[in-house]
C-alpha cells in the first residue's frame, strides 16, 4: 500500500530556542485512519503545522502522497485538508461564503464551490445556517464548518487536530460516524484528540508523540495488546465492609458497593468471577476503570518522561 | 490525479485571484457605513470649509479657484487614504482572526494573494474617489485636462498605498499599529502634499524640501491630469510612482514568502 505521509527526521527549533520537534520519522499509509496522541506540548500541533506550512520545519523532509513539501508544495496543499485545533475563519462572514471561498483559493470554479459547499453543509447539518454569519454558530457547528471548509478540495489527506473538543456526546458520535464514512471512501484521516476511547474506537493505527519524540508506532491492535493489566471496577450486589481476599488479584474497596480490581491478562478474568462466587459476592455490572488506550498511553508517556529526565 | 477542472496552477491562481478579489469588495461593501459614507462626509466638509468659505478669502491659485484647485488633491487625499485604509485592516484583520491561514494553507501563489488584496484596496480607493468627485460636482466644474494621465496616476497612488498597507499589515501586531502610520505620517505627508497649496508659495528651502515629499508628486501628477497645471515635472513623478511601485511590490511579496508575522 503507498504512503498518504512519510516524515523523516523532522525537526523544529522555535525562534526562542525551544525544540519542539527532535527528527521524528511517520509513516501513515494510503487509506488508514490514524490517531497522532501525545501529551499538551508533545509536538503534535507542530507536526501539523508543519504538513499545512503554516510552521516552518527546521530540517528534515515531509511527503504527501509523494509531493514532497519543499520542491511540490503546490500539489502537496492540494492532497490535504487540515481542520486545526482553532476556530480560523472570519467570525463576520456567512456560512456559506466561507466554505465557497476556501473553495477558490483552490481554483475550483464558483458553479462547482457552491455544489460543493451546498453538499458538505448539508452533511454536516450547517446547510439550515448557510446565511448566518459564523460568529453566530454554537461551538459545536463552528467545528462543522472547519470540517466542511477543509473537505471542499475533496482532499485525499484529512488532518484533524482535536475535532471533538469542546462537542456534546451526541454530536460527537455524529462527527465519529461521518469521519468514518469519509474514511471508507477512501479518504487517509490523521486525528488527534484528548479523548482516547475516540482514537481506540476509530483509529487502526496510533502513533505517540511526547517530548518531540515518536514513542510508538504501531496499529492499535498490537499496542492494545502490550496491556498486560486492566483494571475493572466490579458494582456489587451487597455491600462489604471488609476487603475479599481474592489470591492473584489485587484488589481495593472504593465505596461499599464497589471494588477496584487489578486484572492480569494472562489469569483472566474467569477465575476472578469463579473466586468472587465462592465467597457468594454477586457482581451486578463491571467496567473499565479508565479506557483501555489511556492506561498504555499514560504508561508510555510516564516512561519517555524518566527517560528525558535522565 | 489533477481534478478536471484544474489545467494549470495558473488557471487555479486566476479563479483565486477572482476570489480575493470578491471577497475584499464584498468585505468593504458590506461595511459601507465604515467604508465608503465617512470619507464622503468628511470631503463634503473640505469642499464647504476650505473651498467655499476660506476658498473665497484666497482667491485664485494656479489660474483656477481655490475651489477647483484643491479638488484634485481632496480626491487624491481620499484615495489615498482609503487604498492604504483597505489593505491594512483587511490583512492585519484575517491575521488577527487567523483566517488569514485558509489562504496561507492552500496553493496560492504569494504573487496572487498580493494582488488580489493590492486590487481589492485599488477599488475602494476609486470607489471612493468617484465618489468624492461627484461630491465636488456639485461645488465646482471639472474638466479633465489629460485622461491618460489622471487614470494612471490614479491607480499607481492606490497601488503604492495598498502595497504599504499591506507592509504596514505584515508588522502589526495590534490594532495601535495599524492606526499609528495613518496617523502620524500618511496624515501629515498628505496635508504637505501641495492638496491645499502651490509649493510656490513656499520659500525656496521648503519648496526643495517638500519635493522630497512623495505624495506631493502624486498630487500634483493628477491634478495636472484635471487641471492642466502642476508644481513639478510629470516624467519625473510617474517615473518616481513606478519605481515605488515596483520596489514595494518586491518588498511585499519578499515578506509573504518569509511568512513574517504569518508563519512561526
Amino acid at each position: 500500500m503507498s504512503s498518504a505521509l512519510s516524515i523523516r527526521g523532522l525537526t523544529k527549533t522555535y525562534g526562542n530556542g525551544f525544540q519542539a520537534l527532535h527528527g521524528i520519522d511517520l509513516d501513515v499509509a494510503e487509506g488508514d485512519f490514524f490517531a497522532l496522541l501525545g501529551p499538551n506540548g508533545a509536538g503534535k500541533s507542530t507536526t501539523i503545522g508543519i504538513l499545512s506550512t503554516l510552521v516552518t520545519k527546521s530540517s528534515g523532509t515531509v511527503n504527501v502522497f509523494g509531493h514532497d513539501l519543499d520542491r511540490e508544495p503546490s500539489q502537496l496543499k492540494r492532497c490535504l485538508g487540515v481542520v486545526p485545533q482553532e476556530f480560523n475563519f472570519n467570525q463576520f462572514e456567512k456560512v456559506f461564503d466561507i466554505v465557497v471561498t476556501q473553495a477558490g483559493y483552490y481554483g475550483i470554479p464558483m458553479r462547482i464551490a457552491k455544489e460543493r459547499a451546498e453538499q458538505y453543509l448539508t452533511q454536516l447539518g450547517l446547510w439550515d445556517k448557510r446565511n448566518s454569519a459564523s460568529r453566530e454558530l454554537s461551538g459545536g457547528m463552528k467545528r462543522r464548518l472547519m470540517i466542511a471548509r477543509a473537505l471542499i478540495h475533496q482532499p485525499r489527506l484529512l488532518i484533524l487536530d482535536e475535532p471533538t473538543a469542546g462537542v456534546d456526546i451526541e454530536l460527537r458520535r455524529s462527527m465519529w460516524t461521518f469521519l468514518t464514512e469519509l474514511n471508507q471512501q477512501g479518504i487517509s484521516i490523521i486525528l488527534t484528540t484528548h479523548y482516547l476511547e475516540e482514537a481506540e474506537q476509530l483509529c487502526r493505527n496510533i502513533g505517540i508523540i511526547d517530548h518531540g519524540r515518536i514513542v510508538e508506532n504501531t496499529s492499535m491492535r498490537k499496542l492494545l495488546k502490550k496491556l498486560h493489566v486492566e483494571t475493572f471496577l466490579l458494582d456489587l450486589k451487597d455491600s462489604l465492609t471488609v476487603l475479599p481476599n481474592l489470591p492473584g488479584y489485587p484488589v481495593q474497596l472504593v465505596d461499599d458497593h464497589t471494588l477496584s480490581v487489578q486484572v492480569e491478562k494472562s489469569l483472566g478474568i474467569s477465575e476472578l468471577f469463579r473466586q468472587l462466587a465462592e465467597q457468594n459476592i454477586q457482581v451486578l455490572s463491571m467496567r473499565n476503570k479508565t479506557n483501555r488506550l489511556e492506561e498504555l498511553f499514560v504508561s508510555l508517556v510516564e516512561k519517555n518522561l524518566a527517560k528525558v529526565a535522565v | 490525479m489533477k481534478p478536471e477542472y484544474l489545467n494549470s496552477e495558473l488557471q487555479a491562481n486566476w479563479v483565486a485571484l477572482q476570489t480575493i478579489v470578491y471577497r475584499e469588495v464584498r468585505r468593504f461593501m458590506r461595511i459601507w457605513p465604515q467604508t465608503l459614507l465617512p470619507p464622503a462626509i468628511t470631503m463634503v466638509l473640505y469642499f464647504v470649509i476650505f473651498g467655499n468659505l476660506i476658498g473665497r478669502q484666497i482667491g485664485d491659485m494656479g489660474g483656477f479657484t481655490y475651489m477647483q484647485y484643491i479638488v484634485p488633491g481632496l480626491i487624491m487625499m481620499s484615495v489615498i487614504t482609503n487604498a492604504y485604509g483597505n489593505v491594512v485592516s483587511s490583512f492585519f484583520g484575517s491575521k488577527f482572526q487567523r483566517s488569514v491561514e485558509e489562504l496561507m494553507v492552500a496553493p496560492v501563489s504569494p504573487h496572487t494573494i498580493l494582488i488580489g488584496y493590492v486590487i481589492g484596496g485599488v477599488l475602494r480607493g476609486l470607489a471612493v474617489g468617484f465618489i468624492v468627485t461627484l461630491l465636488s460636482l456639485f461645488f465646482t466644474k471639472l474638466q479633465v485636462h489629460h485622461l491618460g494621465v489622471t487614470v494612471l496616476v490614479v491607480l499607481l497612488t492606490a497601488t503604492i498605498f495598498s502595497l504599504c498597507g499591506f507592509i504596514n499589515a505584515v508588522y502589526a501586531r495590534n490594532f495601535d499599529d495599524i492606526s499609528i502610520i495613518p496617523t502620524f505620517v500618511l496624515t501629515p505627508l498628505t496635508y504637505l502634499g501641495g492638496v491645499f497649496y502651490s509649493i510656490n508659495l513656499l520659500p525656496p528651502f521648503w519648496q526643495t524640501v517638500s519635493l522630497a515629499n512623495p505624495v506631493l508628486h502624486m498630487v500634483n501628477a493628477f491634478r495636472y491630469g484635471i487641471l492642466g497645471v502642476s508644481d513639478i515635472r510629470i516624467s519625473i513623478a510617474i517615473a518616481f510612482m513606478l519605481g515605488a511601485t515596483t520596489v514595494l511590490y518586491i518588498a511585499c511579496v519578499r515578506l509573504l514568502v518569509s511568512g513574517r508575522g504569518m508563519r512561526q
